[in-house]
C-alpha cells in the first residue's frame, strides 16, 4: 500500500504547510500513491505555532482559491480544525514525526531518509518545507544526552531541577525567565552567554533578566561557553579555565539554520548565492533536480493561498496536465488589459521575456510572478510618466516603444533617449529618494512597472538582472550627478573601474589624513563627514544619497581633509581618482563645478579650523545634536517628528489628534524615544529612505504614498513582521476600535471617552457589545496623507513644540555644500 | 544637497522650532497692541457725554468688541480637541488667544469707564480679569517649566519611571527577607505605602513629610555598622527614594503645569454666565 515504509509511491511531500497539504489532498483525490511527511507531530506546524486565537487572514482577495482544501479568513484553531478533518475525509496518507535528513536517488527512484532511520521511496518528490528551518544543535561531547533539548513549551512542568539555558538571543532569556519566574519550583535556571552583553536580544528581556541576576533567580555566565554534556553535570569553558556545574537539563536556543543546505543537499540548485535566493524552478516548479519540486514559501511564495494553489497545480503538473492555466492567470488578464494588441497573457509574457533586458533570464514562472506585483502601462506619445521630484521607489521597464528623459529641469527640450529594453526610475528604487527628472513617453510606450518589493527581489535572485541594472545606474547617476552635456560614452572609463561596496552604519570610507585618491558617490544611505578638532571628531555636514565626495584630494593632491563615515548602513560606488582627473582634463566645463563645489567645501574646512580655539561652544553643542540626531536613525529619515523640549508642556495633544484623525489609535509615543539638549525623537515613524518595515511584508501591503509617506494598506494580514522588523519600535499592532460619540456630546454630557485613544477597557467592551470580530493589523503613521491641513500632530500642537522635518533640513552647518 | 543654517555662520539649534510667544514673529503681538492703542486713542478722543461708560456709543463700540473676543477666545477649548482637516494650526491660535486675551484688559477696562461697583456688571469684568490673570500664570509656566520637565525626565517615559520603581521594589522585598524584625517592618512599612497619595499642596510643594521610604532609609543611614544585608536595604532604599523623587518632581511640575486651568477654564464658564446676564440687563433697563 502507498506509504508504508518499504513500497515506492507516485510522490512523497515533504512538509505540510498549507502548500504540502494541499498538494497531498489534491494526491488523493486523484488517486495518485502519495505520502505526506511532517517532522513534528501535527499538521502545519507554522500556524500550529501561531498564538492562540490569532486572526488567520486570507490576502490577496482577488487570487481565487484552487485546493481540495478549504481556507478563509478566520481564526487559528478553526482553519487547523478544517483541514485535519478535511486531510482525514481526503485518506490523505500522513507520516508523522517524519523529518526528512537526506534526499538521494534519480527522477523514478528517490529514497528520503528520516531522522528516525527509516527510508520512504517514491518516484517524485515535493518540497514544500518553508523557510522556518531547523534549530542548530549542539556540536560538543554529550550533546545527544536525552537531557539536552531545543524547545521549551511549557515552564511550569519542570520542579527542583537544575536547569541551563544556552543562548543569549530573546528566546533563551525567555525561557530563562520562564523557568525562574515562580520561585516555589524551585528550579535552579542558569543562561551561559558566550559574550560579555545580551547584545542579539530586545532591550526589555535584557533589563528583566539582569534584574532576575541580582535578586538571585536567575545565575547569568558571561564569557562561558558548554565544553562537555555529561549526565547531571554540564563542563563549562570560562574565561579562567574549565568548570563543572549541576545539571539536570539544557534547554539550548542558538537559532536555526535555514534549509538551504538540505535543500541543496538533494541537488537542488539556486539562482545566486545571495541569502534571499530562491531555488531555480521551472514554470511546473520542477528544481534543477529532475524529479524534485519545490512550491510553496521555500519557492518565494509566503502567502497561504498561494502555497495551497501551488500543491494543487504542482500535483496537477506531475499527473501530466501541461495545459494547467495558472490560478494567477485572471489577475494578469486584468493587468494586461489597458495594453493595445489584443494579445493573450502567454503572447505578453513571452514579449517581455523578449525585449526586456532585465528580464531575459527570468523562467515564465518568475515572470508571472513578478508581473503580479508590477504593473504594465501603456502611455501615448507625450504622455508624462513621472515628474522630476515625484517620490516613487518602483522602477520602469520599456516592452515596446520609447521615451525622452528631460535632463534639464529650467529647460525641459532637453532630453535624452531611453529605448525599448531598457531601464528607467532605477535611481528612485536604489536610493529611495524622488525622481531626478521628469521622463515622457517618445512615442506610443508600453512600459513595465515594478513595485520595489517586487524589483528588489528581482535583482537579488536574477545575476543577469542585477548587472544590468547595476551599470545602468551607476552610469545614470554619474550623468545626472555630473551633468554639464556628458555621454555615457565620457564616462565608460570611469564605469568600467567602479565597484559597489556596501558599508555598515559607522563605517569610515575615508579617513581624515590618509593617503588615498578614490572618488565615492553615495547610491544609498547617507554619510557623515567629520574633522578631528582638538582630539575630538567635530560634525561637519551630512550627504544624503546622491552626493560625492573624495574629489578634493585627488583635484590637489593633498592628503583626506576629514573623515568620511556611513551614518546608516549605506552603498557606495567607489572609482579611481586618476579616471575622475581625465576626466575633468577633457571636461572642462565640469571641472569648474567640480572646483566651485570644492570651494565650498573648503570654506567650511577653513570656518572651522578657525573656531577650534572657541570649541566647547556652541558649534561643539551644533555638533553633538546633530551626532545624537543621526545616532536616532534620522540619516534614513525623510520625514521625522522633533519635538522641542523646552516648549513641550506634555499635554498629549499629539497623540489625541492622531488618534482621532486615524481611526482612534494613537500612531505615535510623545514621551517614549531619546532626548539630547531638550531635543527629543518621540517614537514616531521616521519614513526611512530604506523602510525596515517593508522587508519582509507577505502581501507587500506597505508601501511609499505620493508624498513620500510609508504607510500599511488594507491587506495587512496582521503578520507582525512590520513591527519586529522597524528598529524603531513605531508600529503597533491593534484591533481597529469601534467608532466614538462625537466632540460635543463628550462636552456638554460626558458621553463616550472623550478625544484621543479611547482606554483599551473601553475599546474592548464596545467592540464585545458590537459582536464583531476586528482581527489586529499593523498600523503606523501615514504623515496624515489625504488629509487637508497636513500631519495632524503638528497641527495640533498648541506651543509649537511639535515640527515634522526631513534631515537635510537640520544636518548642516553653513550654507555652502561641503565635503571631504 | 541643500543646507541651510544661519546666515553668519553662527551655530544655532539644528531645527526650526517656533514658539508660540514668537510665532510668526509676534504677529499676534502686533495686532494686540494696536488694538489696544488704537482703543486707548479712542478713550482719550472719543466725544461722549456727559462722561465715558459703557452705555456710549464708544461703550458699546468696545463692548461688542470685546464680548465678540472673550467668546472666540473661550472656543480655543473647542479647537484644541476637535481633530477637523484644514490648514488651521493650534499654535496659531495658541498666540493669537494670549495676545488678543491680554488685550482684553485695556479694551474690558475702558469699556468700564471706570465705573466700577457692587454689581453683576463689575462681575463679569473682575471674572474677566480673573481668567486673564490665571492666563498669566499659565504663560509663564509654560515658558519656564517645559526645560525643567525634560531636563527630570531625561529618556524616562512616565510608565519607564514606574517599571523602574517596580523593579527597585522586588528587589528590596527578596533583600529583606534575612533582616531582623523590626528593620523588615521599616521596609514593608515602606513598600506597603502608597507613595504618591497625598494632598494638592504636597503635589504642589513636592515635600512628603510622611514618607515611609524616606523614614526607612533615615534609619538605616543612622545604624553606623550595618552588615552585608543591611548595607544591600540600604543601597536599594537609597535608589527608591532617588526614584520617589524623580517621580514626584515629574508630577510637581506637571500639576503646576496644569493647575492654572482648575482657575482658568470655570472662570471662563462663570465670565460667559456673567457676560450674558450683564448684557441682558443692560438692554433689559436700556
Amino acid at each position: 500500500m502507498a506509504g508504508t515504509e518499504a513500497g515506492i509511491v507516485d510522490v512523497a511531500i515533504v512538509g505540510s504547510g498549507p502548500a504540502g497539504l494541499s498538494a497531498a489532498a489534491h494526491a488523493a483525490a486523484k488517486g495518485m500513491s502519495h505520502i505526506l511527511l511532517e517532522k513534528t507531530d501535527h499538521l502545519s506546524d507554522t500556524i500550529f505555532k501561531y498564538q492562540k486565537g490569532k486572526h488567520v487572514m486570507a490576502t490577496p482577495a482577488h487570487l481565487v482559491l484552487r485546493a481540495d482544501l478549504d481556507f478563509d479568513a478566520g481564526k487559528r484553531e478553526a482553519i487547523l480544525e478544517t483541514w485535519d478533518r478535511q486531510i482525514a475525509e481526503h485518506k490523505v496518507e500522513v507520516m508523522l514525526d517524519a523529518d526528512v535528513t537526506a534526499i538521494e536517488g534519480e527522477a523514478g527512484n528517490f529514497t528520503l531518509t528520516l531522522k528516525r532511520g527509516a527510508t520512504v521511496k517514491a518516484r517524485a518528490v515535493v518540497l514544500a518545507i518553508g523557510t522556518q528551518g531547523n534549530p542548530n544543535l549542539l556540536r560538543l561531547p554529550g550533546a545527544d544526552l536525552p537531557h539536552v533539548q531545543y524547545q521549551l513549551d511549557d515552564p511550569t512542568e519542570y520542579i527542583d531541577e537544575h536547569i541551563t539555558v544556552i543562548g543569549s538571543g530573546d528566546a533563551g532569556i525567555e525561557n530563562a525567565l520562564g523557568l525562574a519566574a515562580d520561585p516555589a519550583q524551585g528550579n535552579v535556571v542558569t543562561i551561559l552567554n558566550r559574550g560579555a552583553d545580551f547584545a542579539r536580544a530586545k532591550g526589555a528581556n535584557v533589563k528583566l533578566l539582569m534584574e532576575a541576576e541580582s535578586e538571585g533567580r536567575i545565575f547569568v555566565r558571561r564569557e562561558t561557553s558548554p565544553a562537555e554534556v555529561k549526565p547531571g553535570e554540564l563542563v563549562l569553558e570560562t574565561r579562567d579555565g574549565q568548570e563543572s556545574i549541576r545539571c539536570d537539563r539544557i534547554i539550548a536556543r542558538t537559532g536555526s539554520k535555514p534549509p538551504r543546505a538540505f535543500v541543496e543537499a538533494a541537488g537542488v540548485g539556486f539562482t545566486s548565492e545571495e541569502r534571499e535566493a530562491f531555488p531555480a524552478l521551472s514554470p511546473s516548479f520542477e528544481s534543477t533536480k529532475p524529479g524534485i519540486y519545490v512550491i510553496g514559501a521555500l519557492a518565494g511564495y509566503p502567502l497561504i493561498k498561494h502555497c495551497m494553489n501551488q500543491g494543487y497545480d504542482v500535483i496537477e503538473f506531475l499527473a501530466g496536465n501541461t495545459q494547467l492555466k495558472p490560478a494567477d492567470e485572471p489577475i494578469l488578464e486584468e493587468k494586461f488589459a489597458p495594453l493595445p494588441g489584443n494579445r493573450s497573457v502567454d503572447e505578453w509574457l513571452a514579449l517581455f521575456g523578449r525585449t526586456v533586458v532585465i528580464l531575459q533570464e527570468l523562467s515564465v514562472l518568475q515572470l508571472r510572478e513578478l508581473m503580479i506585483d508590477s504593473r504594465a502601462h501603456f502611455y501615448r506619445k507625450g504622455e508624462v510618466i513621472f515628474e522630476r521630484n515625484a517620490p516613487g521607489s518602483s522602477m520602469f521597464a520599456i516592452a515596446q516603444g520609447s521615451v525622452l528623459v528631460e535632463v534639464n529641469p529650467a529647460d525641459p527640450s532637453v532630453t535624452v533617449p531611453i529605448g525599448e529594453g531598457s531601464i528607467f526610475g532605477e535611481v528612485g528604487l536604489i536610493s529611495g529618494r524622488r525622481r531626478g527628472a521628469t521622463i515622457r513617453a517618445a512615442e506610443d510606450t508600453v512600459a513595465l512597472e515594478f513595485s520595489r518589493t517586487a524589483a528588489l527581489k528581482l535583482i537579488a535572485t536574477t545575476p543577469g538582472a542585477a548587472r544590468a541594472v547595476n551599470r545602468i545606474s551607476i552610469e545614470r547617476q554619474l550623468l545626472q550627478m555630473f551633468g554639464s552635456g556628458l555621454t555615457p560614452e565620457d564616462l565608460a572609463e570611469i564605469t568600467d573601474a567602479a565597484v559597489v561596496e556596501d558599508k555598515r552604519a559607522g563605517e569610515v570610507v575615508i579617513k581624515e589624513g590618509d593617503d588615498d585618491k578614490d572618488v565615492f558617490v553615495i547610491r544609498r544611505g547617507s554619510m557623515i563627514v567629520e574633522k578631528d578638532i582638538g582630539g575630538h571628531p567635530v560634525f561637519l555636514s551630512y550627504l544624503p544619497a546622491g552626493s560625492y565626495f573624495g574629489e578634493m584630494a585627488v583635484i590637489d593632491g593633498s592628503k583626506r581633509t576629514a573623515t568620511v563615515k556611513a551614518a546608516i548602513k549605506s552603498q557606495v560606488v567607489r572609482f579611481p581618482g586618476e579616471a575622475f582627473v581625465k576626466l575633468l582634463d577633457r571636461k572642462p566645463k565640469l571641472r569648474e563645478k567640480a572646483l566651485a563645489d570644492m570651494a565650498g567645501r573648503r570654506e567650511v574646512n577653513a570656518f572651522i579650523e578657525s573656531r577650534k580655539d572657541s570649541f566647547g561652544d556652541a558649534a561643539d553643542y551644533y555638533s553633538q545634536t546633530a551626532k545624537f540626531l543621526v545616532d536616532q536613525g534620522i540619516g534614513e529619515a525623510t520625514d521625522v517628528l522633533l519635538i522641542d523640549e523646552t516648549l513641550c508642556v506634555g499635554c498629549d495633544n499629539c497623540e489625541k489628534a492622531c488618534a482621532d484623525s486615524h481611526d482612534g489609535l494613537s500612531r505615535l509615543d510623545r514621551e517614549a524615544g531619546k532626548t539630547y539638549a531638550h531635543l527629543h525623537v518621540p517614537t514616531s515613524c521616521r519614513h526611512c529612505e530604506h523602510p525596515h518595515c517593508m522587508a519582509d511584508c507577505p502581501p507587500n501591503a506597505i508601501k511609499r504614498g505620493p508624498d513620500g509617506e510609508v504607510f500599511i494598506d488594507e491587506t495587512c494580514i496582521g503578520c507582525g513582521n512590520c513591527q519586529r522588523n522597524c528598529p524603531y519600535g513605531v508600529i503597533r499592532m491593534d484591533a481597529r476600535p469601534p467608532k466614538k460619540p462625537g466632540l460635543l456630546s463628550w462636552l456638554m454630557f460626558g458621553i463616550g471617552p472623550g478625544p484621543g485613544e479611547a482606554s483599551y477597557s473601553w475599546r474592548k467592551k464596545k467592540a464585545e457589545a458590537s459582536g464583531r470580530e476586528a482581527p489586529k493589523v499593523a498600523i503606523k503613521c501615514d504623515m496624515c496623507s489625504g488629509i487637508e491641513g497636513g500631519p495632524a500632530c503638528v497641527r495640533a500642537c498648541p506651543t509649537g513644540a511639535a515640527i515634522r522635518v526631513g534631515p537635510e533640513r537640520f544636518l548642516a552647518v553653513s550654507q555652502s555644500e561641503r565635503g571631504a | 544637497m541643500a543646507s541651510l543654517a544661519s546666515e553668519d555662520g553662527r551655530a544655532q539649534r539644528p531645527s526650526d522650532h517656533e514658539g508660540f510667544l514668537v510665532h510668526k514673529r509676534f504677529r499676534w503681538l502686533k495686532v494686540a497692541l494696536a488694538l489696544s492703542i488704537v482703543a486707548g486713542i479712542g478713550y482719550a478722543f472719543a466725544d461722549v457725554s456727559p462722561r465715558p461708560n459703557g452705555g456710549t456709543w464708544y461703550g458699546y463700540a468696545l463692548g461688542t468688541l470685546g464680548v465678540l473676543l472673550i467668546v472666540w477666545l473661550s472656543l480655543l477649548g473647542i479647537r484644541k480637541r476637535a481633530m477637523t482637516e484644514g490648514r488651521w494650526s493650534l499654535k496659531a491660535w495658541t498666540s493669537a488667544h494670549v495676545y488678543l486675551g491680554l488685550s482684553l484688559v485695556v479694551i474690558g477696562t475702558l469699556h468700564t469707564g471706570f465705573q466700577l461697583g457692587w454689581n453683576v456688571h463689575t462681575l463679569a469684568w473682575a471674572l474677566m480679569i480673573l481668567v486673564i490673570v490665571s492666563g498669566i500664570y499659565g504663560v509663564v509656566v509654560y515658558a519656564t517649566l517645559p526645560e525643567k520637565l525634560s531636563t527630570n525626565r531625561g529618556d524616562m517615559s512616565k510608565k519607564e519611571m514606574i517599571e523602574a520603581l517596580g523593579a527597585i521594589d522586588r528587589q528590596l522585598e527578596s533583600a529583606a527577607q534575612p533582616l531582623p524584625r523590626e528593620e523588615s517592618d521599616l521596609v514593608i512599612a515602606a513598600l506597603e505605602q502608597d507613595a504618591f497619595r497625598a494632598g494638592v499642596l504636597a503635589r504642589l510643594t513636592g515635600r512628603y513629610p510622611g514618607c515611609r521610604t524616606e523614614r526607612a532609609r533615615a534609619a538605616f543611614a543612622a545604624d553606623r555598622d550595618r552588615d552585608e544585608h543591611e548595607e544591600r536595604v540600604f543601597g536599594l532604599l537609597q535608589r527608591r527614594c532617588a526614584q520617589l523623587g524623580q517621580i514626584r518632581r515629574q508630577m510637581r511640575l506637571r500639576a503646576l503645569l496644569d493647575i492654572w486651568l482648575y482657575v482658568h477654564v470655570p472662570a471662563t464658564v462663570a465670565l460667559l454666565g456673567a457676560l450674558t446676564a450683564h448684557v441682558i440687563s443692560v438692554f433689559y433697563y436700556w
